[in-house]
C-alpha cells in the first residue's frame, strides 16, 4: 500500500497539477487559433506577465496588511485576470490587429507573436531582473499530509494547499468555460466563428467583438495558469517560456481549435510526463524479495531520465502528428 | 419605392471590376431570379449587395437608404439576409445552434421565429439536437435557409440554393422559397436551373459580362426567343 | 533597387566604423567574425524560408550540432578514453542500437507474414519499446563508465575545418530525418515541430556528458587559423597579434560565406531555383505540373540546415568553448529570424545585410542601454530621486526587448525587408 500511495503522490497528483496548468494554457492557444487562425506563440508571455500581475497585487495586499485564509495569490487572481485580459487586448490592438487589417498571412502573425514574446520578456526582465520570486515569502505554504495508515501504508498522501486549490479552480473554470461556450450567445458565436468565419460574418455576427472576447478569455485563463504555476513552483521571467512547447503539444494533440481537446491534451501530457519519469523500482521493490539474485531491480527504473522530462511532450506530439495529424478531437487539418 | 434598388453598380475584388453597371429593383412581394453564363457576375451581385466586396460606383438603395459597402453586421438588422452557396452551415454546431446564430443581431426574443422556421421545415425540428454536419445536402440547405430567416429579413438572398441537390430536393427547395415569399419575404436568388427558376420568378434578370442583358418577368424571359437561345440552352 | 542596396551596405559600413570607433578594435573585430558566421546561418534560413517557404524554428538545434561536431573533430584526443574499456562498451551500445533499428524495421514489415492492422501497430509499438530498452541497457552503463574513468570521449584532434564540414554533414543527417517527419505538416505545426526537435537536441547534447561533457563545457577548442598566442610567440606585440589572428579567422569565414553565396546564387538563378520559387508560391500548382514537391522541399531544408551547421561550428571554434547550456531559443533561433525578416526574406544580400546589422544591434544594445540608464540614473540622483538599481543586469536584458521591437516594427512598416526579394519575370 505504501508503494501505491507513493505512486499517487508522484504520478497522480503531480500529473494533475501539471495537467491543469497545461490545459489552461492550451485552451487559450486553441481558442486563438480557432478564431484568428494563427499559432499564438506569445501565449507564454501572457501567462508569465499574468503571474507577475498577481505577484504585484499580492505584494500590494501584503503591504496593506491584509491577511487572507487562503494564499493571497488565489485571492488576487480575479483582479490579475482582469489586468491580463486588458493586457491581451492591448497586445492585439497594438501588434496583431494592424497586420490582420493588412491581410497578412497567419505565418506573419506567428512571427509577430515571436516579436511580442521578446518584447514582453525583455520588459519583465527589465523590471524584475532575472531572479526568481516566491509568493510565499510572507505567508506559509500549507502542506496537507493525509495519514493513510488505515490502508496499511506507512507513507502519507501529500498535497500542498496551492495544489489542492489549483485543481479545484481549474475544474471550476473548465465548467464555466463549458457553460460559456454552450449556453451564452457570445460563446456560441465564438464557436460559430471558429467553425466557419465567413458564414459567421454573413450571419451578422460582430466578428470584431468575438475577437475581443477571445482575447479576454485567453488572457484571463493564461493569467490563471501562470499564477498557479508560480504558486506551485517559483515565479521567474522565463516561467512559462520554458513550457510553451508542452502547452502547444497539448493544444495540437487535442486538435487545434477544439477547446475540450486542449483540456484533454493538457491532462494527457501532464500525466504522461510524470509517468515517464516515474521510478518504477519504488513500486516494484517488494518483488526483489521473490526475484533471484541476478534479476534484482536497479535502483532507478524510469522510462525516461528526469533530465529529458520536457522531451516527453514532444515525442507524444510527433507521434500524434504522424498517426492522427488532426489531433484526438479532430481540429483544423488544412 | 422598391425594397431594394441597384443603380448602375460597379465593383469587384480590387482588380478590374467584375460588375460593370448592374441595375435591378425588387419589391417585398417579388421573387427575383438572376441567371446568366458563368462569370457573368451573378453571385458577385449578391455579394456586392451584402458588402462582401468593394462597390466602386453606383448605389444600392435598401428601403430608400444607400447601403453600398455596409458590412453584414449592419445589414442583417436592417432586414437583409444571405445564404451562401457553399459551406453555409456551422457543421460542428447543432441545428438549433445554427438557427440561433442567424438571430445573433436580434435583441428581442426569437422563440416565435424559431417555431415558424421549424413549422416550415419540420425535418429540422426532428434533428434540432444533431450537429448540422451530419445532415444530408438537402437538409443542410434547409438549415442554411432557416438560419437566414431567423433574423426576420425583408429580403432573402440565395446563391444557387439548388446546387448539388437531387431533382426531388430541387423542387422541394423551390416550393419552400415560394412559400417563404408568400409569408412576406422578398427573394433575390441566383440560379443555374434557369428555366425552372424563371418559371416561378416575378422578376428575372439575365446578366452577362457584369451587366444586365435582359430584364423582365420570368415568363417574359422564358418566352423571349433570344434569351431562350443564348441563355436557356435553346 | 541596386542603388538602394548599395546605399544600405554603405550605411552598414559606416555603422561598423562607428562601432569600431566607440567600442574599440578588439571588440569590433570579434563581433565581425561572429557576424560573418551569423550571415552564413541567416543564408541557410533564407534558403529555407525565403526560397522554400519552409518554416524552421529549430535553428538552435542545428547550431548545437555544428558546435558539437567541431568540438568532437578538433578537440585533442583523450588518451584516457581510448586506453579504457570505453570504446568497447560504446561498440556494444552501437550494436544494441543496430539491433533495435533492425527490430523496428522488421516489425514495420510484419504485414508480409500476415500480421496486419491493429496487431501490426501493436507489434511496432512493442518493437520500439524493446529496442529502446535494449539500447538503454547498453548505453547507460557505458556512459557511466566513461564519465567515471575518462571524463568524456574527447576529440579527434583534426583541423577545425574538418569540424565545420562534419558540422554540415551532421546537420544534413538530422535535417533529413526532421524533414521526413515534419515537412508535410502545415506551417504552424512545422514551427512547433522544429522547435520541439531543437529542444530534444539540446536536451541530448546537454545531458550526454560522456560525449559532450554537457554542462561542464569543453575548452579550449583550437582554431583553424593561427591563434593570437602563435603570433605573439613569433614576436608580434599583443594588439597586432590579436588583430592578425582575428583577421585570419575573419578572412577564412568570409571565404566560406562568399563560397556559399556564390553557390546559392548560381543554383537559384538556374532551373532549380525557378522550380523552388514555383513550389513556394503555389505548391499545389507545382505538384500538378509533375514537380516532385516533397523531395525538392526536403533538398532545400537539408541545404539550409547544412549552412546552419557550418555556421554553428564556426561560432564555437571562434569562441573556443562549447557550452551546451549557453544555447537559448532567443539568441540562437529567433535572432536569426529577425535578421531574415529585417534584411529581406528571399534575397541573399538582404540576409547577409540583416545578419550583420542585427548582430551589431544585438551586441550594441547592451552598452547603449547601460549608457542611457547611467545617464538617467545620474540625473535622477541629482534631483534627489533614487538611482536605478542593478543597471548592469537590466541593460543586458534590454537587447531582448530591442530585438522584439525591431521585428514588430519591421513586420508592420517594411514587411518585405530592407533589401526585398527581386521578383523576376519568368520567361
Amino acid at each position: 500500500m505504501t508503494e501505491f500511495i507513493f505512486f499517487i503522490n508522484q504520478v497522480v497528483i503531480a500529473g494533475a497539477v501539471l495537467g491543469c496548468i497545461y490545459a489552461l494554457g492550451a485552451v487559450g492557444i486553441t481558442l486563438i487559433f480557432g478564431i484568428l487562425r494563427f499559432a499564438h506563440f506569445a501565449h507564454s508571455e501572457l501567462m508569465t506577465s499574468g503571474a507577475f500581475f498577481a505577484f504585484m497585487l499580492a505584494a500590494l495586499f501584503a503591504s496593506w496588511g491584509i491577511v487572507t485564509p487562503i494564499p493571497t495569490g488565489f485571492v488576487v487572481l480575479p483582479l490579475a485576470m482582469v489586468l491580463s485580459a486588458i493586457f491581451a487586448l492591448g497586445i492585439d490592438k497594438g501588434f496583431y490587429a494592424p497586420l490582420r487589417k493588412r491581410g497578412a498571412k497567419p505565418v506573419i502573425l506567428l512571427i509577430a507573436s515571436i516579436g511580442v514574446t521578446l518584447m514582453v520578456q525583455g520588459l519583465i526582465r527589465l523590471f524584475f531582473g532575472a531572479g526568481s520570486y516566491s509568493f510565499f515569502e510572507t505567508e506559509t505554504k500549507d502542506v496537507f499530509r493525509i495519514d493513510t495508515s488505515f490502508l496499511g501504508s506507512t507513507r502519507p498522501l501529500v498535497i500542498t494547499e496551492p495544489q489542492l486549490l489549483m485543481i479545484v479552480v481549474t475544474v471550476i473554470s473548465v465548467l464555466a468555460l463549458h457553460l460559456f461556450l454552450t449556453r451564452s450567445r457570445l460563446g456560441k458565436a465564438m464557436r460559430a466563428m471558429a467553425d466557419n468565419a465567413d458564414l459567421a460574418q454573413v450571419s451578422g455576427i460582430n466578428t470584431a467583438l468575438v475577437v475581443r472576447v477571445t482575447w479576454v478569455v485567453a488572457g484571463a485563463l493564461a493569467c490563471m495558469a501562470g499564477t498557479m504555476l508560480a504558486l506551485d513552483v517559483t515565479l521567474k521571467p522565463d516561467l512559462a517560456f520554458n513550457i510553451i512547447i508542452p502547452i502547444f503539444a497539448a493544444a495540437i494533440v487535442g486538435g487545434l481549435g477544439q477547446a475540450y481537446g486542449a483540456i484533454a491534451g493538457g491532462l494527457l501530457i501532464g500525466f504522461a510526463e510524470s509517468l515517464a519519469v516515474f521510478n518504477w523500482t519504488m513500486v516494484l521493490r517488494p518483488l526483489n524479495a521473490v526475484l533471484p539474485e541476478w534479476a534484482q531491480l536497479p535502483s532507478t527504473l524510469a522510462l525516461v531520465p528526469t533530465e529529458y522530462k520536457l522531451t516527453v511532450a514532444f515525442v507524444i506530439l510527433v507521434v500524434v502528428l504522424l498517426v492522427r495529424p488532426t489531433g484526438i478531437f479532430k481540429g483544423a487539418s488544412s | 419605392m422598391a425594397l431594394i434598388e441597384l443603380k448602375h453598380v460597379v465593383g469587384g475584388y480590387g482588380g478590374a471590376p467584375i460588375l460593370n453597371g448592374v441595375n435591378m429593383a425588387i419589391e417585398q412581394s417579388d421573387i427575383g431570379v438572376i441567371v446568366g453564363p458563368n462569370g457573368a457576375g451573378k453571385s458577385t451581385t449578391l455579394k456586392a449587395i451584402f458588402g462582401l466586396l468593394k462597390v466602386t460606383g453606383g448605389t444600392i438603395d435598401f428601403l430608400g437608404e444607400n447601403v453600398a459597402n455596409s458590412l453584414p453586421d449592419k445589414l442583417v438588422p436592417k432586414g437583409l439576409s444571405f445564404v451562401p452557396q457553399e459551406k453555409n452551415v456551422f457543421t460542428s454546431m447543432t441545428v438549433e445552434e445554427n438557427l440561433e446564430m442567424g438571430a445573433f443581431t436580434r435583441k428581442d426574443s426569437f422563440a416565435e421565429t424559431m417555431a415558424w422556421v421549424y413549422e416550415m421545415f419540420p425535418v429540422l425540428a426532428e434533428k434540432r439536437r444533431q450537429p448540422a454536419g451530419e445532415l444530408s445536402g438537402g437538409q443542410r440547405q434547409m438549415v442554411a435557409m432557416g438560419r437566414a430567416l431567423m433574423s426576420k429579413p425583408k429580403l432573402l438572398m440565395l446563391d444557387e440554393p439548388s446546387a448539388g441537390l437531387s431533382p426531388r430536393y430541387v423542387i422541394e427547395i423551390f416550393e419552400t422559397i415560394v412559400r417563404v415569399n408568400a409569408e412576406g419575404v422578398g427573394i433575390l436568388m441566383v440560379e443555374q436551373n434557369a428555366r425552372q427558376a424563371l418559371a416561378f420568378a416575378s422578376k428575372g434578370f439575365v446578366l452577362a459580362g457584369g451587366q444586365n442583358r435582359f430584364t423582365g418577368t420570368g415568363a417574359e424571359l422564358i418566352a423571349d426567343p433570344e434569351v431562350a437561345k443564348s441563355f436557356l440552352g435553346g | 533597387m541596386i542603388r538602394r542596396s548599395l546605399g544600405l551596405f554603405a550605411g552598414l559600413f559606416v555603422l561598423i566604423l562607428v562601432v569600431g570607433w566607440l567600442m574599440g578594435l578588439p571588440f569590433t573585430s570579434s563581433r565581425l567574425v561572429e557576424a560573418a558566421a551569423y550571415a552564413l546561418i541567416a543564408l541557410g534560413l533564407n534558403i529555407q524560408w525565403g526560397y522554400g517557404g519552409l518554416f524552421n524554428f529549430g535553428i538552435m538545434g542545428f547550431l548545437m550540432l555544428g558546435g558539437f561536431a567541431v568540438t568532437f573533430m578538433s578537440y585533442p584526443v583523450n588518451a584516457d578514453f581510448w586506453g579504457s574499456d570505453g570504446p568497447m562498451l560504446l561498440g556494444r551500445a552501437l550494436l544494441a542500437f543496430a539491433v533495435g533499428v533492425l527490430l523496428v524495421l522488421a516489425a514495420r514489415r510484419s504485414d508480409r507474414i500476415g500480421i496486419t492492422g491493429r496487431w501490426k501497430a501493436a507489434l511496432v509499438v512493442l518493437a520500439w519499446f524493446v529496442a529502446y530498452c535494449v539500447y538503454r541497457s547498453q548505453i547507460d552503463p557505458a556512459a557511466a563508465y566513461i564519465e567515471a574513468n575518462a571524463g568524456f570521449v574527447g576529440g579527434l584532434g583534426l583541423n577545425a575545418v574538418f569540424g565545420w564540414i562534419f558540422g554540415g554533414i551532421l546537420a544534413a543527417g538530422v535535417a533529413y530525418i526532421v524533414g521526413k517527419i515534419a515537412l508535410g505538416l502545415r506551417t504552424d505545426y512545422l514551427a512547433i515541430a522544429t522547435i520541439g526537435i531543437s529542444e530534444i537536441i539540446r536536451a541530448l547534447i546537454k545531458n550526454m556528458d560522456w560525449l559532450t561533457r554537457g554542462t561542464l563545457t569543453v575548452s579550449p577548442i583550437p582554431w583553424p587559423t593561427p591563434l593570437p598566442q602563435d603570433y605573439q610567440a613569433d614576436g608580434a606585440d599583443q594588439m597586432s597579434a590579436l588583430l592578425m589572428a582575428r583577421g585570419g579567422y575573419l578572412a577564412l569565414a568570409i571565404v566560406v560565406l562568399g563560397l556559399a553565396i556564390w553557390l546559392v546564387s548560381r543554383a537559384y538563378a538556374g532551373p532549380w531555383g525557378r522550380m523552388m520559387r514555383a513550389i513556394r508560391d503555389n505548391h499545389i500548382a507545382a505538384a500538378s505540373m509533375g514537380k516532385d514537391v516533397k523531395s525538392r522541399q526536403l533538398e532545400i531544408f537539408i541545404f539550409g540546415s547544412v549552412l546552419m551547421g557550418i555556421g554553428g561550428a564556426m561560432l564555437v571554434s571562434f569562441t573556443q568553448i562549447f557550452d551546451p547550456s549557453s544555447y537559448q531559443p532567443i539568441n540562437h533561433t529567433f535572432l536569426i529570424w529577425v535578421m531574415i525578416i529585417v534584411g529581406g526574406a528571399g534575397n541573399n544580400w538582404g540576409a547577409v545585410f540583416g545578419a550583420v546589422l542585427i548582430w551589431l544591434v544585438w551586441v550594441v544594445s547592451e552598452p547603449v542601454a547601460k549608457a542611457i540608464f547611467d545617464t538617467v540614473s545620474y540625473w535622477s540622483t541629482t534631483v534627489g530621486w533614487p538611482a536605478i538599481p542593478d543597471i548592469e543586469s537590466r541593460s543586458a536584458q534590454m537587447r531582448v526587448f530591442v530585438l522584439g521591437l525591431v521585428i514588430t516594427i519591421a513586420l508592420r512598416y517594411a514587411p518585405k525587408g530592407l533589401i526585398p526579394e527581386v521578383v523576376r519575370r519568368e520567361g
